[in-house]
């Protein structure tokens, strides 16, 4: 396993391109969610604190982080994109099954590269948000601290989800950019299949069924905070309310899809002839 | 003799088209072999079957003793297919540090088959900037890395220079010399010719061929002669029982032999019935004239 994932962060770290992304897509969310914890002066005019509004309180600091921080899961996209996209533009995957890589190890190997990443990316979030929180929340107990950490576990399955969707795509059609590109084909499919069962029956059956689809299921896994947010200003709102949590099926939807994703990708490549 | 790889009436479908057909034969420790034919005949195909890149339809076909899956036997082996495939950002030196994690051996070799190639002076150059000689150099490198039981190469001098032509086939005679196993495929006939010793025709996905190269070339050879009188030449050498057809074009004539007969046994017996010769040349057929003769049919 070491091998495999050594093996793959070699290609991945001498590439100048693949390199930048890496670091972009860890250092920006890492940066904005810092930058937005600072006292800005907007001009002299009046100064924008956003610790003052609360929104870095555990435990919802935990939410909101994660949720940003996901946002930035695009940049990594890219870099899985494009690290198949490689193989099979240099023509290596090739050679390294020549070499003596079976195919499943090929696919262990990005698979193992997905989760390394992911790890490394969970537990910055997890570490920023901790530092932040300690400096701007106002309740600092222990038990509050560690409450809804199960936002962390959400967006570490979530990227894992993601990324094996991008290496399934990427493996699918070989090009980089045509799999970006059948990425946002499936955002508008999900769409389309949503409006056609609320077109036949109803909304709530069809958002029932959505949920279950790969990226609706991903983005489910952490709901938009800002909804909560206004609930905590305006607790007198009850209709407001909505269920923003993390559910355990939730994470079993997209674990079941990353595993989907990672076997037929698997099952591509022992098909196809190289 | 140690088997180091056996085929079973190997096939491969690409859809309506039969790349490979029903193909059997072995390789043995030792020996030098090239799989001859042209264009499109499945000697690619073949090879992408037992390096693992290519799916196979039917037969069989194992690595060594036959209980080592084939991802593993290939670390044992050594293959160059076609153009040399490596990471174009990376250096020479960290292509071959990525091909000793794949095939698990440690880096100490690399140096060693660096000066082989003789690539020592750039491997610290990325590997977009090297002319195809260099990228091809590279490439066998890389195959020799782990001292391979065998080495395949396929089309090795494709697209070269002359320079780059002989650069390449000196350093396959040399690995051949130092006792190392190789499956060459080319449609070169001389490439094969002046390297193997074995060879395996293959037209349109089909066998015709398999066995030594001189066992190949199979007659006994000709004669060229030329002498002052041609008629009674023809006259004389039509009552030698060795010969058994000749032919004659612009003044030459052609005699081929049914037998094998000496140069200066066939100058003693026209000699000796007042032929005099001012031409005699003893001639076998070229690998390239019995290709020919085999994928014509």
């Amino acid at each position: 396993m070491l091998r495999l994932l050594n093996l793959e962060l070699q290609k991945l770290l001498l590439n100048r391109t693949s390199k930048i992304l890496i670091l972009i897509s860890f250092v920006l969310p890492f940066f904005v969610i810092l930058l937005s914890s600072l006292k800005i002066n907007v001009f002299g005019f009046f100064t924008l604190e956003l610790g003052e509004l609360g929104i870095f309180n555990f435990p919802v600091i935990w939410h909101l982080t994660t949720f940003f921080a996901s946002q930035f899961k695009f940049f990594f996209a890219i870099v899985v994109v494009s690290m198949i996209g490689n193989e099979y533009s240099n023509k290596t995957i090739k050679q390294n099954l020549i070499d003596g890589l079976s195919k499943k190890e090929f696919i262990l190997s990005k698979f193992y590269a997905i989760v390394f990443f992911s790890l490394i990316s969970t537990v910055l979030i997890g570490l920023i948000s901790l530092c932040i929180g300690l400096y701007y929340s106002s309740y600092t107990e222990v038990s509050i601290i560690f409450m809804e950490t199960e936002f962390l576990l959400a967006y570490f399955v979530k990227l894992l989800g993601f990324f094996s969707l991008c290496l399934f795509f990427g493996m699918l059609i070989k090009r980089s950019a045509f799999a970006l590109a059948f990425l946002f084909i499936l955002y508008i499919l999900e769409w389309i299949i949503f409006g056609l069962i609320t077109w036949k029956f109803n909304s709530n059956l069809a958002e029932k069924i959505q949920n279950l689809f790969p990226l609706k299921s991903m983005y489910k896994l952490i709901d938009q905070p800002f909804q909560r947010i206004s609930m905590s200003k305006f607790p007198d709102k009850a209709n407001l309310a909505y269920d923003y949590g993390v559910h355990f099926f939730e994470i079993v939807i997209v674990l079941v899809w990353t595993s989907i994703f990672i076997f037929l990708s698997y099952r591509l490549l022992k098909k196809r002839d190289l | 003799m140690e088997s180091i790889l056996t085929i079973n009436h190997l096939t491969k479908k690409f859809g309506h088209l039969t790349a490979v057909k029903d193909l059997s034969f072995s390789i043995q420790k030792g020996n030098v072999y090239g799989i001859l034919g042209p264009n499109g005949s499945g000697k690619s195909t073949t090879l992408g079957i037992i390096l693992n890149v290519v799916n196979k339809t039917a037969g069989n076909f194992q690595w060594f003793s036959g209980n080592i899956s084939t991802h593993n036997a290939l670390k044992k082996v050594g293959a160059i297919i076609e153009r040399p495939n490596f990471y174009p950002y990376m250096t020479a030196n960290q292509n071959l540090r990525l091909v000793c994690k794949i095939k698990g051996l440690d880096y100490s070799k690399i140096d060693e088959k660096l000066e082989i190639v003789g690539l020592v002076e750039r491997k610290h150059s990325k590997f977009r900037t090297y002319s195809l000689g260099m990228k091809q150099r590279l490439a066998i490198a890389s195959a020799l890395l782990n001292d391979p039981e065998i080495l395949i190469l396929d089309e090795p001098t494709n697209g070269l220079d002359p320079q780059g032509i002989h650069q390449i086939r000196e350093i396959i005679k040399q690995i051949a010399a130092n006792g190392t196993t190789i499956l060459l495929a080319s449609h070169l006939l001389d490439e094969v010719e002046k390297v193997c010793s074995h060879v395996v025709v293959l037209s349109k996905g089909v066998k015709l061929y398999s066995g030594r190269v001189d066992e190949m070339i199979s007659s006994h050879g000709f004669f060229e002669l030329k002498s002052t009188d041609n008629t009674k030449l023809i006259t004389l050498l039509k009552s030698h029982e060795s010969i058994s057809s000749y032919g004659s074009k612009n003044g030459l004539i052609t005699a081929f032999l049914s037998k094998p007969v000496k140069s200066e046994d066939l100058n003693e017996f026209v000699f000796k019935h007042g032929i005099t010769l001012t031409h005699l040349v003893q001639r076998k057929e070229s690998l390239e004239e019995q290709f020919l003769k085999l994928t014509d049919k």
